[in-house]
């Protein structure tokens, strides 16, 4: 049987969620240069804000229709406070500092989160079980879709949408278009730009929020580390896509999900190469597409701004 | 508008931060350190000297349900010799340190238990990657080392195991048995009992994982079995589907995995997920409660080989479970925690034997002493008959085949592997 189509769902998905988290990279740098590395911890935190609703405050056994909604916003209500707090406590002071001072504490507050929650979210030292959506999977031809992948797979194109009709038309929107291209200028035409950065700051933290319930959905369960390596990833996603464009971040993620998945699937075939094909080496394809993106297009995929600004 | 200088800065600091984070991905140990884990044991023994065992097993993170129950057996062994003042004149106290699953960590942890001259011996670790580091920093202090979960082959034969047998390091002995056992253990029963004859075989690449792997292959080739396909997994991920899909069309009717619970229970369920209803088979490593938790419902039917007899079942284990109940420590006694007491209990064999042969007092060479002495140590412990060949193993070579049977591990067939 043909596994391509079903391989290149699996990339889909993967993909989906690396560019839910990426978008939240890409808006933070396009407006401030400030690679926010505590933003996988945000998407960890708006998960456990979720299971915190589904587990304390809704009774035993709602039903996962009424439920969901419900978790999505008290993820987002986590994720846009943690986000929030972090940009008005850690980056603000830091505002004029060199590059490398909100860098590094990015990093920190990020081990910060990690562990906060390590410490005091009960039961969060191992594993914790996500809600899951009752229902067998779906057959779509020779593909099958989890229905735990349903939410990420309408989630993802519906938030991109109301994103991109966001940052278009509305004034916030742009105003922050306006602030991102140049900050001063931007001022001076009476745009309060605190106000910009902390919007940016909370949409990409929604997004990370659904990333967040969406992980929990797709994988039924969540660990207090899962924001860093999918933080990582969705990084690179931003950089591949051209960081600062939020169609970009969208973009790379789902490119860098069908190369992790079809190396994993693919690269042990192609003669000679049967040693470098496992999964375990599909991180290091994924990077060698990074390199060679970069190599021939340095401001990524749909990138123009890194060029252009400054 | 600022010069082109800025915009080079920019970039480099984008290529800074892309090194950091490549950097980052391989160094991915966030848990935090917990050092005070070392528990006081009762006062109830003789008083005078007073002999730490130490204890290195991941206490936190994904490995710590295992680890855990490590700790507290060696904690409850403590107890049971000061409150039984099984060795006259000798207090024992646990010291346990976390590795995280660590091999840097569990060095580190080994450095500091060599740098206490009040440690005799240690129990630990669970991770037969994270043995392999500590080993050296042990034998040159001639300090004791007993594994109950350690199974590759290697930490007691060499590297070269397959075709020459020599013993690397006189201060490492474990209760476990090697994978050299185990994987042809599980190829036998899955091929001769369970009837599958088609395997894709994966592994998380580690030293345990890889070479249970290995020797399952091997064994499963030669009854006659079919290798359907291979894969390693990247444990640093929870994202299996793009080798769930393969493994479906692969056409296996069966997937051994070598390799630990945190992983293996995710991999069950995505495989099975994908459309493939075929069980999961694997080593000592995904014998946990906390496997079927991850695994969920679809989980049941898979299989998981252990060593030694089933602890409940059997009746020199009585005691010790009763005990444990009594002692009543938070979290379970897991796979190990039999073989941990019996671990504990050789070091605490061992320790009265040279305290014995010296008029009732430590000598001031105690650890070379103790390790001398391990080696001949033999006592009738929890999982049986305790004692240890020439090479440090175990003399004890049970295993058993588990299954998962209504959210449980329930003990399907206990043997060992004759060749």
């Amino acid at each position: 049987m043909n596994e391509l189509p079903q391989q290149l769902v699996n990339g889909l998905l993967l993909g989906s969620m690396y560019g839910l988290v990426a978008i939240g990279y890409t808006m933070v740098y396009g407006i401030v240069q400030l690679i926010n590395f505590a933003h996988g911890e945000i998407f960890m935190t708006g998960a456990f804000g979720a299971l915190t609703v589904y587990l304390y405050i809704l009774p035993d056994g709602t039903s996962m229709l009424i439920a969901l909604p419900l978790m999505l916003i008290g993820a987002m209500v986590v994720s846009v406070t943690v986000a929030v707090g972090a940009e008005r406590f850690a980056y603000r002071p830091l505002r004029g500092a060199p590059r490398l001072a909100p860098l590094i504490t990015a990093i920190g507050l990020s081990l910060a989160l990690q562990q906060a929650v390590w410490a005091w979210y009960p039961g969060a030292k191992s594993k914790i079980s996500f809600p899951q959506i009752e229902g067998g999977p779906f057959h779509i031809g020779s593909v099958t879709i989890q229905t735990g992948d349903i939410f990420l797979l309408v989630a993802a194109p519906v938030s991109m949408a109301i994103l991109a009709y966001f940052v278009m038309r509305t004034r916030t929107g742009r105003g922050m278009q306006a602030t991102a291209q140049d900050p001063d200028t931007a001022k001076l035409m009476g745009v309060n730009t605190d106000r910009i950065i902390v919007v940016a700051f909370a949409l990409g933290a929604v997004f990370a929020a659904v990333g967040g319930v969406a992980n929990g959905l797709k994988y039924g369960d969540i660990d207090f580390r899962m924001g860093f390596i999918l933080g990582l990833k969705a990084f690179t996603a931003a950089v591949l896509g051209g960081i600062g464009n939020i169609y970009g971040a969208m973009i790379g993620g789902v490119v860098l999900g069908v190369a992790e998945t079809l190396a994993t699937a693919y690269i042990a075939d192609v003669p000679g190469l049967d040693k470098l094909g496992s999964q375990s080496w599909a991180d290091v394809w994924a990077f060698i597409l990074l390199i060679l993106v970069l190599l021939f297009r340095p401001q990524g995929l749909l990138g123009e701004r890194v060029a252009d600004r400054a | 508008m600022p010069g082109k200088g800025l915009i080079v800065r920019q970039r480099s600091l984008i290529a800074i931060t892309a090194a950091l984070a490549a950097g980052a991905l391989t160094l991915t140990a966030c848990g935090s350190r917990d050092d005070d884990g070392g528990s006081d044991s009762g006062n109830g023994g003789g008083g005078g000297t007073t002999v730490v065992i130490g204890v290195d097993a991941p206490l936190t993170g994904d490995l710590s349900a295992l680890g855990l129950g490590i700790k507290n057996s060696v904690d409850l062994a403590a107890k049971t010799a000061n409150k039984e003042k099984t060795v006259d004149g000798i207090t024992f106290k646990v010291e346990a340190l976390d590795d995280q699953g660590q091999p840097s960590v569990g060095q580190q942890n080994a450095t500091k238990l060599v740098a206490d001259d009040d440690v005799l011996g240690v129990v630990g670790p669970l991770n037969s990657s994270v043995g392999e580091s500590m080993q050296k920093v042990f034998d040159t202090a001639k300090l004791v080392e007993v594994s109950p979960a350690n199974t590759n082959p290697a930490l007691t034969q060499g590297v070269d195991w397959q075709k020459e047998k020599v013993r690397p390091y006189k201060s490492y002995f474990r209760t476990a048995t090697t994978d050299a056992i185990q994987g042809p253990f599980a190829a036998q029963y899955v091929y001769n009992d369970a009837k599958k004859k088609k395997v894709f075989v994966i592994d998380d690449k580690k030293t345990y994982g890889a070479g249970l792997a290995a020797t399952f292959t091997d064994e499963f080739k030669k009854l006659g079995g079919q290798v359907a396909g291979t894969e390693h997994i990247n444990p640093d991920t929870k994202d299996f589907n793009a080798v769930a899909t393969k493994v479906k069309n692969s056409g296996a009717d069966v997937v051994y995995y070598g390799g630990e619970y945190p992983q293996a229970g995710p991999l069950s369920k995505q495989i099975k997920a994908a459309g493939a209803k075929i069980p999961v088979v694997g080593g000592d490593g995904i014998y946990s409660a906390d496997f079927i938790k991850l695994a969920g419902a679809s989980g049941t039917g898979d299989l998981a080989t252990s060593v030694g007899a089933p602890v409940e079942e059997l009746p020199s284990a009585k005691e010790f479970v009763a005990n444990y109940k009594a002692a009543g420590y938070k979290e379970a006694y897991e796979a190990y925690g039999g073989y941990s007491y019996d671990s504990a209990w050789a070091i605490i064999e061992a320790v009265k034997k040279v305290v014995e042969d010296n008029d009732g007092k430590l000598p001031d060479d105690a650890r070379a002493k103790v390790t001398e002495a391990m080696q001949n140590v033999s006592f009738d412990g929890v999982t049986g008959k305790v004692s240890f060949d020439e090479f440090g193993d175990a003399t004890n070579k049970q295993l058993t085949v588990y299954a998962v049977k209504n959210g449980a591990w329930g003990s399907v067939k206990s043997g060992t592997y004759t060749g």
